[in-house]
Order: C-alpha cells, then structure tokens, then sequence
C-alpha cells in the first residue's frame, strides 16, 4: 500500500482528554465520571433534604448553559473559519486585520470581555442579557477557533492546492472544494475541546443576568444558605457533563484517524 | 508536425537560485519529450512553468498560437488545457475516484453531472480502474492512484501533458502499470513532457530526450543518440550515474 499521508494538528487544550489508560477498568476517566455520576444519584437518595430540592433547582440552568454554549460555538465556528481564512489570505490587510483580533483577543480574560460587551455596548444599543452573553463568548472563542482553522488549513499538503489550481480551478473554488472538505474533518477533535471549554467558561455569564447552571445554584444557595451542598452537586453536574463530551470527543477522533479518507 | 509547446528562452530565479536559464525546448503536436538530469537542475521547474504554477523572470512560453507568459493571459483557461501529473498523485483523498475525475469538468468547464460521469467511467475503464471507481485514495494502491491521476488529468481533454516523476514514488511492482498507460497515451498521440529517469519507457516512447543541469539543457536529442553517444562530457557522468 502506498502510504497516505495524514496530516493531523495538534490538541492545544489538553483539558480533560481522557489519557493512554482510557481502556482500564479503572481508567482515570472512568473513576471520576462515574464516581461523580454516582454521587449525583446517591446523594439525594441517602441525603434528601436539601440534596433532592437542590437537583429539582438546577435542570433549568443546565438547559440554559447548553443553550448559551450551543449558540456561542455556532457563532464561534463560522467567525473562527473567516479568521482563519483571513490569517492566510495573501490580502494583506485582510490578513492584519485577522491576526490583530486573534492577538487582541487573546490578550483580553474572557470575563472582562463579557462584561465590556455588556456594559460598553449597552450605552449605546439595549441587548438582551443572554446575547450579550452569546456575542463575548463566540467573539473570544471564534479568535481560538480561527487559529485552530489556521492551522489546519495549513497542514493540508501543499500539493492538494496546486493539483486543484492544475485542473483550472480558481483559488476560491480549490479552497471550497478541496482544501476547506479536508480541514473540516481534521479540526472537528480540536473544536469539540473548543465546545468543552467554552461550555466550562459559559459559567462566567452566570455575572450577567442569565440564569444558568452556575447562577441558579447561586440563586438557590443564597436563600436556603446550602452554600457547600448547592456547589457541590453544581461541580458535579458540570463534571460530568464535560468528561462524557470529552469522551465523545476522543471517540470521534480515534474514528476520524481509523476512518481515514 | 506543428509546433504543440515552445519554450524560448526561459529564465527563472527563485530569490538568487537561478532554477532556469535561457531554456529553449519545442514539443511538437504528438510528440513525446523526455527531460532528464539530476535533482534540482530545473525540471520541475520548467514543467511548472508551463501551466504557471510558477512565473517566468524572462522569455516567452507558448502553446499552439497561445502565449501562456503574457501578463494577460487566462491563467485558468491555459491551466484546464493543461494537465499535470505529480510525483505525489495529489489525489483528493475526501473524493472517491470517479469523483475526483468529475469534479474539474463538472465546476471547471461546467460540463453537466451525468456527461462528466459517463466520461471518467470510460476514463477508468481505459486505465484499468473501472472497478475502483468508488474507492477512496486511501484504498487504492501507489499506482492505482497514479492511473486515477492520469485520468483525472485527461478528463480536462488537455492539448500536453506535463508528468513530473510520475512512478518515482511507487514501489518497482507498480511502475509498469503506470508506465503502460503512458505508453498508450502516447501511442494515441497525445502531446507529452514528461520528466523521467525510466529508460524502457524512453526507448519505447520518447521522440526526444533533453538533459538538463543546473538550469541550463545542456543537449537533446533522439533517445538512440543521447544515451548511446551523449557529446557533452556532463551529459556522460550522469548517464554513468544513473544507468
Ligand atoms: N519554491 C521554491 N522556492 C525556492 N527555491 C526553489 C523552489 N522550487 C525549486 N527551487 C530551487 O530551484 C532549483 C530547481 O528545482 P527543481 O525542483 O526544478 O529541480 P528538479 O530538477 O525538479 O529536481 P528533482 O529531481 O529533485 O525534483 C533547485 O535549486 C531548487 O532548490
Ligand atoms: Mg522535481
């Protein structure tokens, strides 16, 4: 068999992926998802007051975390696909004005990113809390998805454009056809560790008036004063939540590497 | 025979490298010409140039009546009446094979889906692969992908063909396959410049071989000739070196 090459980019965010000893019984991820999982069950069941009132509370919240993490890697994804576009164009303001974002951006915590949206844009338009919410956090993430575009973009084989631009193809239609088809399928690992960590950060909009996962165990603790039961069963649920995606995460990966064509 | 590809004076730099210097080559309508030499004395180069891949610095690039390095050609339209094979294949791997055929002339020439299907199916058919045809490259052998190359290249109905090493990445057992297709083209009349080090196939096919160094084309000839009785003493020691 001629080898093919692969071209594969690396995982930035090592958060949460499930390491060598995946397959163990007792695999590190399979300890704490369903050592967490357990708790979240067992706790209400040996524990009801205030466990079971607690888990009755924060179901709203996790729809509206998913809701708002939903919305911001949607948005995310597609200003994350231009900027990497523009981090390649031969154009060279467009390629200033997208590597000025990425760097600006990055230079900013997300937390003060939110509440300038918040706050800088609401003297001059009235935007509803969870949009002020979804435009921080695909503003900030669409600048680590852009770069992860970049680079995937860029490990394309070069002879893939040029075998495009051979047969008479313009460079926009090489792109769309041959070059863009290929990246989407290299950078899906990295962007589901993108969806993960924003789902983790959507915790900060908890500041703004929107009632997620975090908020509404705040909301609940201040007025039962729960505080060390309310968060715990907050972490456990958000714990949960991202190592299953995770896992989900690093199926899709060993599939795509298997699955390779 | 008319002229099919003339190269007049052909000079080309890449920063200081001097990669082409005052090239002169015709390849005449169903001719096949083979260029030799050792690695980085310009072949790739000159075969890029002529599909512009990359720019000439000086001198003029023809095809038929058509100048390919004038600032206003219709770089697309040379490139479609162009076809190029690659060391590599640079097969689209997310394609299967008869789509990796059909995707140039269907949004290219804009030649309607089912016509441009029933051509790369008689495409395959001619270089063997008809059963591949909804194989994936990363399913197909070295010279399988080759052979898919070539016919991804034909579908365009190109005027020349440019092969650059085309069986240099392949394992021994593959090459004939692909050489036989070649073979064929050719023996159909198909106009080729073809950058090879394979001997059998430039007895049996070549009308010219040209040998080139360090930018220059330090002598062509028949292939009888030049492998038989090179005049340049550089001509000589490569041959020595490779045969
Ligand atoms: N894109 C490039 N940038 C800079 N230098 C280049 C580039 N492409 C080729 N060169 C240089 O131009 C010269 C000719 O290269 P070319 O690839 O045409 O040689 P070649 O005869 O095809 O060699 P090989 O047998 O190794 O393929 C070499 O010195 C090479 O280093
Ligand atoms: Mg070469």
């Amino acid at each position: 068999m001629a080898e093919v090459k692969k071209p594969k980019i690396e995982i930035t965010d090592g958060a949460l992926i499930p390491g060598k000893d995946s397959d163990a019984v007792f695999s590190a991820w399979r300890i704490s998802f369903f050592g967490a999982l357990s708790l979240i069950i067992l706790l209400p069941i040996i524990t009801p007051d205030p466990y079971r009132r607690i888990i009755a509370f924060l179901p709203d919240g996790i729809l509206r975390t998913f809701e708002v993490t939903v919305l911001s890697i949607f948005f995310a994804f597609f200003i994350g696909l231009i900027t990497g576009l523009g981090r390649i164009s031969r154009i060279k303001i467009i390629n200033r004005i997208a590597t000025i974002y990425v760097e600006v951006i990055r230079g900013i915590p997300l937390l003060v990113q939110i509440f300038y949206i918040y706050y800088a844009l609401g003297r001059f338009l009235k935007i509803p809390d969870i949009a002020s919410a979804v435009i921080a956090m695909a503003v900030c993430y669409g600048a680590y998805l852009g770069e992860i575009f970049r680079a995937g973009i860029q490990s394309i084989p070069k002879g893939q454009m040029e075998a495009a631009l051979a047969l008479g193809m313009s460079r926009s239609q090489a792109l769309r056809r041959i070059i863009l088809p290929q990246t989407i399928r290299l950078v899906l690992p990295p962007v589901g560790n993108e969806f993960i960590a924003l789902l983790k950060d959507s915790s900060l909009v908890s500041i703004l008036a929107v009632s997620d996962l975090l908020r509404r165990g705040r909301e609940f603790a201040s007025r039962t004063f729960d505080y060390f039961e309310t968060y715990t069963m907050v972490a456990l649920i958000y714990l949960v939540i991202t190592l299953f995606l995770s896992r989900l995460v690093a199926i899709m990966e060993e599939r795509l590497q298997k699955g390779e064509r | 025979m008319k002229d099919r590809v003339r190269v007049i004076d052909a000079t080309k730099y890449f920063d200081k490298v001097l990669a082409l210097r005052n090239v002169n080559i015709t390849v005449r309508t169903g001719e096949v010409v083979l260029v030799i030499g050792p690695s980085g004395s310009g072949k790739s180069t000159l075969l890029r140039c002529v599909n512009r891949l990359e720019n000439l610095n000086k001198g003029k690039i023809w095809i038929d009546e058509d100048e390919v390095t004038k600032p206003k050609a219709d770089i697309r339209k040379i490139r479609e009446e162009v076809g190029m094979v690659f060391q590599s294949f640079n097969l689209f791997p997310h394609l299967t094979a008869i789509q990796n055929i059909t995707l140039a002339p269907h949004i290219v020439k804009k030649i309607p889906e089912k016509q441009a299907v029933e051509k790369a199916r008689a495409l395959l058919n001619r270089v063997g692969l008809i059963e591949k045809a909804d194989s994936y490259p990363g399913q197909l052998s070295g010279g399988q992908q080759q052979r898919v190359a070539i016919a991804r290249a034909l579908a365009m109905d190109p005027r020349v063909m440019l092969f650059d090493e085309p069986t240099s990445a392949l394992d021994p057992e593959m090459i004939k396959e692909v050489l036989d297709v070649m073979l064929d083209l050719a023996r159909e009349g198909m106009t080729m410049l073809v950058v090879s080090h394979e001997m059998g196939f430039a007895k049996a096919a070549a009308n010219k071989v040209i040998f080139m160094d360090n930018g220059e084309v330090i002598e062509s000839a028949d292939p009888e000739t030049l492998f038989n009785n090179p005049h340049e003493e550089r001509t000589k020691k490569f041959l020595a070196h490779i045969l």
